[in-house]
């Protein structure tokens, strides 16, 4: 049974008390109303220890109302879903939730890791550079692991995270950031003038402070303003708004960053519905309205459960009817913080005092307090006794020098405000020092982009109004909407009164950062060890770099640094603000790319047939190729893979290689172009004929390789890699529009448009005139090797038919339409079959180019040159091409590269591996006689034994030389042979014939 | 970031791929290695004004000459290769 809501107002609020909502913490069940967060349901049940801090293990409880909340972290959810880090404060309340307080063990009230405590000296600023120094190796084995248990915050689900997240663009003229005041009178004013507005709110909840702090605005009560205002609003087509949505961040051109929770506020999303959106908006201006955080003063004691912000102990009662204290206490150096009081007592709450560190008071408030009953003391408080069930009793160091004595089981804290300024200054803006209200505000923004109302440093709800009202009036105008705003909304400014105060001095730990654990001593110590600059400051003692981003600490600690340096807060400036404002989870930057959707992925034309047949697939980049074709009572895939093998070599097979760039190469200047692509000549290529092809980069390394075939006289077809498709397409479209736009060639990508076949073997003739045309001429004569045109079907269909070879096999690679390519697998099988066609996939590929010794993208390695690959003669000397004098330099041609050679090892029966280092035969393996390593290696069904390629100095000169190859990663050792990289057929007699 | 594309119009960056300073211009047929060196390799680390090439591929596959300040990554201008789109210079 749920224990009753002791801390509620029985009336009042923005909670539906028609709906209440169970919810477990640390165990035990509690109840709560729609319209809560957790941290407000929590404080409704009179919890207020809600977690342990981070170094020290502290007692903690709810230091703010919102996203700036730096103690009341909690583990939300259970199981996969499981989230550390939650802010109690932003987590909305939904039946069945369970939360779970962090880093403490056995338990939250009794954790034995607060002797933390005791050793308090030890963990001060730059412990760990200090105390852990010696010995090295105990660093990673005992050191780092024991704090990493003992300091810390929630834990990780340990499992991926079920939910789905999404990603979308939006556009808009204006977009603006908070629906306080200042938001909504912008987006009224854009709205009006028919601008595309975009408003987003982080709360779950419209109005902003209005739900708070209320007030009178065209005189209406806010409640009624901020509901006429929402309907005028929903009125306008083209303005949208976004409730649970933080704009986070600001990027180049007008695009910015938001994070939309759909679903966080429910159990688990709905079905088909994600858990979070990322939105990048793009937008011509921007308003931000993000309002400002209120800040707390630093003084002993100043992180006891029960010390809570004073706009936050008033959202609590105002806004959620929960009362965080029946006996309260304000803490103030401004006027604002007084409005606690008047809420507080509004609500029926007893005030214990007000500590107001300012030298006067206003009569309006003293006559308040006589009013209230309870004693306006001037000075500071310098001590709170209290511990892990709340405040009891406030010290105060009276204005004069004198001590008294408060009871209260609450303290309201109020040091000013610190506008938002993190949008406005991500583009490596610094604020500015406003002495009006001892704050930094903007100064100036990323382009498009204003600051209004308490985001600006005017705090006032007349300002807001008219601050954001001219920002959206202005941002409609630059976007090119007419001037119909209207008539802005008017409310009258509340008095602001400040007196500075940072820190307190007392007896005891006075807390900067909550969060990490950074005390105002810490920041003593800094200075004195000369850690003056603030970014050194905040890395030193790591002020600021917790999950808040120091949100509620990093002003005061920049005042304290200030004091005791001896320097001004202006001059001691600010660290530099980055993205994101708030966490964001990697899992919503990822969206949908994740698993299987990580990337596209490519299928061949043939890959249905290729599943049906059983095929293992292997990704090369996007594409999903057959690997191989395992059969019935194969053991493994090399049992498969030789079978391949030896069915193209003493018969046919076919293999799809559709995953080669394809580049139609149109116009009357094509050979000239390809001349300066390629190291050797295509201009002089006759019609109907097609060449091997090889590109170097512009420093004279290879880059590419490919068949390009001639089938007209302007029209050239030409292929490359399967891994360098797309970007041989962006080099040559370079070449052609910038380096050589003198030329008329035109290129077009048609990797997509042709499914293509290998079909290789003996027999490869006999197939292939079962499915063309029979007037076709396939003999040597009548179509020879390395010919290339468009042939008839039988039915019809037009093909283009190459005689190229990558398998050492009479061969010629077929080219259908897309379209046709499962139709032509299907019939290269029935019309095979009297041969006994066998499918083969990429790994017997690769074995037949290893045994012919072909180069692929082992030997294209980005460090090799034509020559290195026994290509050096295709390098014409009669012409400019691309690479071609980079090729020439000193390094590049000299003799003692190493280049491509056969292996063989000298033990027959022995497996290689690629990877092998080549070491001269008796030496001892070094860096210093490191003459090459094994590129490519394969079991050769052909020659019975491993065989393979490598890059070898000097190797072509040492043939026949026994060399050791040495495998530090797998611990072998053992003799090769260098030989011809050309195991089969070297004189290409089976190719030609 | 966007770039405004003169034959798509605004796109997002992801559209692009950046090559690199557009400023060096390939040595005609004949140059000395010392001149391709320089071209293959040299580079001025520009604080400010840059002009530089960025291609279309996600797009319309043409490359773009973009004048971009390097230290407020502001794009002054985005014109066409001289040979993008299907015009020949000089025909």
């Amino acid at each position: 049974m749920a224990s009753a809501q002791t801390h509620r107002l029985s009336n009042g609020g923005l909670v539906d008390r028609s709906a209440p909502l169970n919810f477990r913490f640390d165990g035990k069940a509690f109840s709560g109303f729609q319209g809560d967060t957790l941290a407000s349901a929590l404080i409704a049940n009179g919890v207020k220890l809600v977690g342990r801090s981070f170094k020290y293990h502290r007692p903690r409880g709810i230091l703010t109302s919102g996203s700036e909340e730096p103690n009341a972290l909690v583990e939300l959810r259970t199981g996969a879903r499981r989230e550390p880090n939650t802010k109690a404060t932003t987590a909305e309340l939904y039946d069945g939730l369970e939360a779970a307080s962090q880093n403490r063990w056995p338990s939250l009230r009794h954790d034995v890791m607060s002797v933390n405590q005791l050793f308090a000296p030890i963990f001060v600023a730059g412990f760990y550079y200090k105390t852990f120094m010696w010995p090295a190796k105990f660093w990673e084995a005992i050191y780092e692991p024991a704090i990493r248990r003992a300091a810390g915050l929630g834990r990780a689900a340990g499992v991926a995270d079920p939910d789905h997240y999404d990603k979308a663009w939006a556009h808009c003229d204006v977009l603006i950031a908070g629906s306080g005041p200042a938001g909504l009178a912008a987006a009224l004013a854009a709205g009006r003038s028919g601008a595309r507005v975009i408003l987003c709110e982080e709360d779950f909840t419209l109005g902003g402070r209005l739900l708070s702090d209320g007030g009178t605005i065209d005189g209406l009560p806010a409640a009624a303003w901020l509901s006429k205002t929402l309907d005028e609003l929903a009125a306008m087509p083209d303005v949208r708004i976004t409730t649970r949505t933080t704009l986070f961040g600001v990027y180049d051109g007008g695009t910015y960053g938001a994070i939309e929770r759909v679903s966080d506020h429910l159990p688990s999303p709905p079905e088909h519905q994600v858990r979070q959106r990322l939105w990048r908006i793009v937008a011509k201006r921007c308003v931000v309205a993000a309002g400002a955080i209120e800040r707390p003063i630093v003084f002993a004691g100043n992180d006891t459960p029960g010390v809570m912000m004073a706009s936050a102990m008033r959202t609590y009662v105002a806004r959620y009817a929960a009362t965080p204290a029946k006996r309260i206490a304000l803490f103030t150096n401004n006027e604002d913080g007084w409005r606690t009081v008047e809420t507080a007592l509004g609500a029926g709450l007893q005030i214990a005092a007000v500590i107001d560190a300012r030298p006067e008071v206003s009569p309006a408030h003293r006559s308040l307090a006589s009013k209230g009953g309870f004693p306006v003391l001037h000075g500071s408080v310098s001590g709170v006794d209290g511990g892990k069930d709340g405040v009891r009793k406030i010290a105060v160091s009276l204005t004069g020098g004198s001590r008294a004595e408060v009871e209260a089981d609450g303290l309201a804290v109020s040091g000013g405000w610190n506008p938002a300024v993190g949008l406005t200054s991500f583009h490596r803006g610094r604020p500015k020092w406003s002495d009006d209200i001892s704050a930094f505000v903007p100064d100036g923004a990323p382009p498009g982009m204003v600051a209004v109302g308490a985001a600006n440093g005017d705090f006032g709800l007349g300002a807001c109004l008219s601050q954001g009202f001219a920002a959206g009036a202005t941002a409609a105008h630059d976007t090119g909407h007419n001037d119909k705003a209207g008539i802005a909304p008017v409310a009258d400014d509340e008095a602001f009164s400040l007196a500075p105060l940072w820190h307190v001095a007392g007896k005891g730990k006075a807390f900067v950062d909550y969060q990490h654990d950074v005390t105002a001593s810490d920041i003593e110590l800094a200075q004195r060890e000369g850690f003056e600059s603030v970014e050194h400051l905040k890395r030193y003692t790591t002020l600021g770099m917790a999950t808040d981003q120091g949100k509620t600490s990093n002003v005061a600690g920049l005042a304290i640094m200030a004091a005791v340096s001896g320097r001004s807060i202006p001059e001691t400036g600010t660290t530099i603000y980055r993205p994101p404002y708030v966490p964001v989870a990697i899992g919503a930057f990822a969206g949908h790319h994740r698993d299987e959707t990580f990337h596209a992925t490519r299928l061949t034309p043939s890959h249905h047939w290729a599943v049906e047949q059983g095929a293992i697939f292997v990704d090369t980049g996007l594409w999903k190729r057959a690997q191989w074709y395992p059969r019935a009572g194969e053991k493994d895939w090399l049992e498969s893979v030789t079978r391949e093998v030896k069915a193209v070599r003493s018969g046919v097979g076919f293999c799809d290689v559709s995953t080669l760039g394809k580049i139609d190469v149109h116009g009357p200047d094509a050979g000239a172009f390809l001349d300066r692509v390629y190291i050797n000549t295509f201009s002089s290529l006759a019609v109907d004929k097609a060449r091997y092809g090889l590109m170097l980069r512009e420093d004279g390394i290879v880059y590419d390789d490919g068949t390009t075939s001639r089938l007209a006289e302007d029209h050239y077809f030409l292929t490359t890699t399967t891994a360098k498709a797309g970007l041989v397409m962006q080099h040559l479209e370079f070449c052609r529009q910038v380096l050589f736009p003198e030329l008329d060639v035109q290129l077009t990508s048609v990797s997509d448009q042709w499914a293509q076949f290998s079909i290789a073997g003996p027999k490869t003739r006999d197939l292939l005139r079962e499915i063309v045309d029979p007037a076709e001429d396939l003999s040597n004569e009548g179509f020879p090797f390395m010919g290339a045109r468009e042939v008839a079907l039988r039915g019809g269909l037009k093909a283009r038919l190459f005689r190229i070879s990558f398998s050492g096999e009479m061969a010629f690679e077929i080219s259908v339409p897309a379209r046709f390519g499962d139709a032509m697998a299907r019939n290269l099988m029935l019309a095979g079959a009297p041969f006994g066609v066998t499918p083969y996939g990429t790994e017997a590929l690769g074995v037949m180019r290893v045994e012919k010794g072909h180069i692929a993208g082992p030997e294209l390695s980005g460090t090799t040159t034509a020559a290195d690959l026994g290509l050096g003669k295709m390098m014409s000397t009669k012409k400019d091409y691309i690479g071609r004098v980079m090729a020439g330099r000193e390094a590049l041609v000299a003799p003692d590269r190493q280049v491509v050679v056969g292996i063989k090892p000298v033990d027959k029966a022995r497996r290689l591996r690629s990877g092998a280092h080549i070491i001269p035969k008796g030496q001892t393996p070094g860096p210093g006689n490191d003459q090459g390593y094994v590129t490519s290696v394969c079991f050769s069904p052909t020659l019975d034994q491993w065989i393979g390629l490598a890059l070898v100095e000097r190797g072509r000169e040492r043939i026949g030389e026994i060399v050791h190859a040495h495998d530090p990663l797998r611990g072998e050792d053992y003799d090769v042979e260098l030989c011809n990289p050309v195991f089969y057929d070297p004189d290409g007699g089976r190719q030609r014939g | 970031m966007r770039i405004v594309c003169p034959f798509c119009g605004e796109r997002e960056l992801g559209e692009f791929t950046y090559l690199g300073d557009a400023k060096p211009v390939r040595p005609v047929a004949g140059a000395s290695e010392d001149e391709v060196f320089d071209y293959v390799y040299l580079r001025d680390n520009v604080a400010g004004a840059t002009s530089e090439y960025w291609y279309h591929g996600g797009g319309c596959r043409a490359w773009l000459k973009v004048s971009r300040n390097t230290l407020t990554h502001e794009i002054s201008a985005v014109e066409p290769a001289a040979g993008a789109g299907a015009a020949k210079v000089g025909a």
